[in-house]
């Protein structure tokens, strides 16, 4: 049996092993690391199944800041699960890193790439389990930093040198709200721990309206992470500009992450009802952007990116129907359908480039590729029998439950808007004809199964959702209201 | 038995994927599948009723969802003739040049999700089985369509996902009206709760609503029709047999399943709704279809207006309406699908399909032109074919609706209105058989050879199908009773 706090400690002092290991070692090849990374990553996400159960939550010390809760352990395992794909990108972008890269050692700089996320890791691991404003801000500064310097990685390229300054900028900003905001409600209450935040709020009467600030001010900060309209605007640049494997991490890791403490940070507040109808506004303006925005896209991660703001959207009308369950399950199928369109995405650009013409008559030149980006396509469109599906059918029937009628309708249509552009990349692979002079696409054996892994996951949880659903289950008291 | 139906089409799919001989493996296995759907037929005990060869897997007990497989009369018809098209339909199948496997995995797919659909007791594989359709269908018109095929694939995807999506709305809604101890997907558990009058008359006004318009856009109901005519008219001949002949019966099937039998009160208060629409189908696009210049666009609307009589039958809410619903369903997938077939080999030999280009192709091709003589036929529902039978039921089960009002009902005019459209089709198909068949050929379509003799065996299938239960209705009728019987007795209490 394994104290829950002990996963992330594990995870962190791997890093560091592998960061100094790797300092020493100049010579071997540095692909290594990443391998020993993906080994240590399932090594403790095997050591998550077997997890003593948590202390409850106490008013004081460790446990006041820290939670094991099902959804935390939940979602550490997710953060575990996408950094190990994440890792097994990066393997195959290794060529790329390195033109990117100045320096005279043939391997210069992969070390740390290979190393860097597995910090990120562990930050994602805290914010699962954050249920106090200190230790959300802490986590989140830790995943933050590390994003600074994977999202600049290939800095010769001036594209993504663009898009690390714009992430450097906004996020510092939003990092700014989120601390001004989290000042302002601890000054009407009194406390930085969410649980005793909602006590006090339904005990004594507050005056609501710097309260409501506060949390206005830390839905920015939180909006920006999960690339919630109106704090969109960095995402189509960063992800565009970023190295593919650290953008894919942003688009999952970050934005799960991001999800939780929203649904954490919410609980309390959810008895004002002021905060339902921002929500569904935010959802609402979320859906309508990333879906029209992505319908004239040409250029594939940026159609990704844009996907990425109109899932957003999907998330956002399940957290304004109270439902943490439809989001979690959401989180998982986006985080299939997602990563496997990403590494796709990579093979592909290595022999052509990212634009969706690229991809023509991908089915004749290498079947199995078609095939995996079509099931991934699927999945984000929603179709029926893969996972993305099932998760809208979830978050609808949330939002069915609380008459959201507003959100309904529009999410109706931006579904239909989904489908155009994601089969527009499918049109690309099946209907045209294949370039003359375009080379044969290999595919390594670790990224195929990679693959398989992923193509069978949306089928599996397309169908047969109950695995996760009964991992979530058994809610602690103080979370019931927000992930009823 | 079941088990069998709805996954030997998707297996043939996956090992014709994996390298099997691809038109082969796919007569194979729709062959055996249409037998096994005959098999199911005859093994039914039309006595006891109700949903037999009933099979069931747990899929999520928290939302109590199971994958629930089960068959009536109504869902026998429709496999029988799901499964008969398909089997034409890769009978018919040209060779085919570019990615001839996905080609036939296509064609399987797409009629597997029909399939499955039908076959489906649980209201969320029921949807996301016909949602399984729209990517085939996208891939086949898209890839091996003719004329503007892009455009046409674009609509008909875009078209049906909205419609779908409007349609699961509806469903989600349905599954959250009825009393939480007993909620369920389960088709059963729902039609008995219908029946015990579990859901309130304002819920089922706004379900039925949804359903409707989710429906109708499947079934290209007026005016979310035209989708239809140009998916018809780009798609190759197989897929439109497919689409035209099983697919769009979809919504049909739906709204005599669920949306008829579990919101009554929806249904009435929603039917002058549904025949103003339905009038508009057999009137509207009948004259439309009058005007078209090409073969293939004029089945395809006239495809669309054929539906007017099915949904006729469905608003009649009595027992001879629905029963002449079902049948006309059957009877209209196999006419129209012979249709298109005939129109695809015709395309094939002479590269057009616009009347004036043709032209006494009968001569030519004597068989063709006697198949479509049949299948001409057949669509304006001559007596003998079943169209006639179905038709026939329909028109008196509809204008019998209010009659004891002792007047000129909505329901009568409406009904008066369809008859006339009878005329209506009868001068576009005889137009269409006139100017392609009759008449002076054209001397460049001289050498042009007739039906290969192994296509003739699907088109005598087909018209031995038509033919049977145009002239013993009993036999599907037989079957379709005990289905709607129950909910008949508890609409008109």
């Amino acid at each position: 049996m394994i104290p829950t706090p002990a996963l992330e400690i594990i995870v962190l002092v791997w890093g560091l092993i592998l960061l100094l290991a790797e300092a020493f070692t100049p010579k071997i090849d540095k692909r290594v690391f990443a391998f020993a990374g993906i080994f240590g990553l399932a090594a403790v996400l095997l050591g998550s199944f077997f997890l003593a159960p948590g202390a409850p939550i106490a008013s004081t010390g460790f446990w006041s800041f820290y939670t094991a809760d099902p959804l935390a352990i939940f979602f550490k395992r997710f953060a575990l699960v996408t950094t190990i794909f994440v890792l097994i990108m990066a393997i195959d972008y290794a060529p790329t890193i390195r033109m990117g890269v100045p320096g005279a050692e043939p391997h210069a700089g992969l070390g740390e790439f290979f190393a860097l996320p597995i910090f990120t890791c562990a930050g994602l691991m805290w914010m699962a389990s954050a249920i106090d404003f200190v230790m959300i801000f802490v986590s989140l500064e830790l995943v933050t930093m590390s994003f600074y310097v994977l999202v600049t990685f290939t800095r010769r390229n001036p594209a993504t040198l663009e898009a690390g300054v714009k992430y450097l900028i906004l996020s510092a900003l939003s990092t700014g709200f989120l601390v001004y905001g989290i000042t302002w409600i601890f000054g009407v209450t009194g406390e930085t721990n969410l649980a005793r935040i909602g006590l006090a709020l339904t005990t004594n009467d507050f005056d609501q309206v710097p309260l409501l600030f506060g949390l206005l001010l830390v839905l920015v900060a939180l909006g920006f992470k999960i690339a919630a309209v109106p704090f969109q605007i960095w995402v189509p640049d960063v992800y565009q500009g970023a190295p593919t494997p650290v953008t894919a991490f942003l688009s999952v890791g970050s934005k799960a992450a991001g999800f939780v403490v929203l649904l954490r940070v919410l609980t309390p507040f959810l008895i004002l009802p002021q905060v339902g109808k921002v929500l569904v506004a935010m959802a609402a303006l979320t859906l309508l952007y990333g879906n029209f925005a992505a319908l004239p896209q040409t250029n594939l991660k940026r159609l990704l990116a844009y996907s990425s703001i109109a899932h957003a959207g999907y998330l956002l009308v399940g957290v304004a129907s109270f439902s943490g369950t439809a989001v979690a399950f959401y989180l998982v199928g986006y985080l299939l359908m997602t990563l496997l369109c990403f590494a796709v995405l990579i093979v592909v650009a290595a022999h052509g480039g990212e634009q969706i013409e690229n991809y023509a008559g991908l089915a004749k030149r290498s079947p199995f590729l078609a095939g995996a980006m079509l099931v991934g396509m699927l999945s984000l469109a929603g179709v029926p029998f893969t996972a993305g599906f099932l998760g809208k059918f979830y978050v609808f029937d949330a939002a069915v439950q609380q008459r959201q009628t507003v959100l309904l309708v529009i999410g109706v249509i931006t579904v239909g808007c989904g489908f155009y552009y994601y089969l527009k990349v499918v049109r690309a692979m099946f209907w045209l004809e294949p370039p003359n002079d375009s080379p044969t696409i290999r595919v390594s054996v670790l990224s195929r199964g990679a693959m398989i892994l992923l193509i069978a996951g949306i089928f599996v949880f397309g169908v047969y959702p109950q695995p996760i659903l009964r991992a979530l289950e058994a809610r602690p008291a103080t979370s019931t209201a927000a992930t009823r | 038995m079941l088990r069998f139906i709805v996954f030997a089409p998707l297996l043939t799919a996956l090992l014709i994927l994996f390298g099997s001989p691809a038109r082969w493996t796919a007569l194979i296995g729709s062959g055996l599948t249409a037998l096994a759907t005959l098999v199911a037929f005859f093994r039914y005990d039309a006595g006891a009723g109700g949903f037999q060869f009933v099979r069931s897997w747990t899929i999520s007990e928290s939302w109590r969802l199971h994958f629930l497989l089960g068959a009536d009369g109504l869902t026998l018809v429709m496999l029988i003739l799901a499964a008969l098209v398909l089997l034409c339909a890769v009978w018919f199948t040209p060779p085919i040049e570019k990615s001839e496997r996905l080609f036939y995995a296509c064609l399987l797919l797409l009629a597997s999700g029909a399939i499955g659909a039908f076959a489906s007791l649980d209201l969320f594989f029921f949807y996301a089985f016909h949602e399984l359709a729209l990517i085939p269908t996208f891939l086949l018109i898209g890839i091996w369509g003719t004329g503007n095929r892009y455009a046409a694939a674009w609509k008909v995807t875009i078209y049906l996902a909205l419609g779908s999506f409007v349609l699961l709305l509806g469903l989600l809604l349905l599954y959250r009206s009825v009393p939480v101890a007993s909620r369920s997907f389960d088709l059963r558990v729902l039609q008995s709760l219908g029946h015990a009058g579990a859901i309130a008359p304002a819920a089922q006004n706004t379900i039925f609503l949804l359903l409707l318009i989710g429906f109708g856009v499947l079934v290209s109901l007026f005016p979310f029709h035209s989708w239809a005519p140009e998916a018809y008219a780009s798609a190759p001949a197989p897929a439109a047999m497919l689409h035209a002949g099983v697919l769009k019966k979809f919504g049909l099937y739906g709204l005599l399943r669920i949306a008829m039998p579990l919101l009554p009160e929806g249904a009435r208060h929603w039917s002058w709704l549904l025949l103003v629409l339905l009038s508009g189908n057999i009137i509207y696009v009948g004259l439309v279809t009058i005007a078209q210049k090409r073969l293939d666009w004029m089945l395809g609307y006239s495809s669309v207006m054929h539906m007017g009589y099915i949904f006729l039958g469905i608003a009649s809410a009595n027992l001879i309406g629905m029963n002449g619903a079902a049948v006309l369903m059957f009877a209209h997938g196999i006419s129209i699908a012979l249709l298109f077939a005939l129109a695809g080999e015709i395309r094939r030999r002479t590269g057009t399909l616009v009347f004036s280009d043709l032209g006494g192709l009968a001569k030519i091709m004597p068989f063709a032109g006697f198949a479509f003589g049949v299948a001409t036929f057949a669509a304006i529902g001559l007596p003998g074919f079943a169209n006639f039978a179905a038709e026939v039921m329909v028109f008196f089960g509809a204008f019998r609706v209010g009659a004891d009002l002792q007047g000129l009902h909505f329901f009568q005019v409406t009904t008066v209105l369809a008859l006339w459209g009878v005329v209506i089709s009868a001068v576009y198909m005889l137009r269409a058989y006139r100017m392609i068949f009759m008449g002076a050929p054209n001397e460049k379509w001289n050498i042009l050879p007739d039906l290969a003799q192994t296509l003739r065996l699907p088109v005598i299938l087909l018209i031995a199908a038509t033919l049977t239960i145009g002239c013993f209705p009993n036999t599907a009728l037989r079957v379709l009773r005990p289905t709607f019987a129950p909910s008949v007795a508890q609409s008109t209490r």
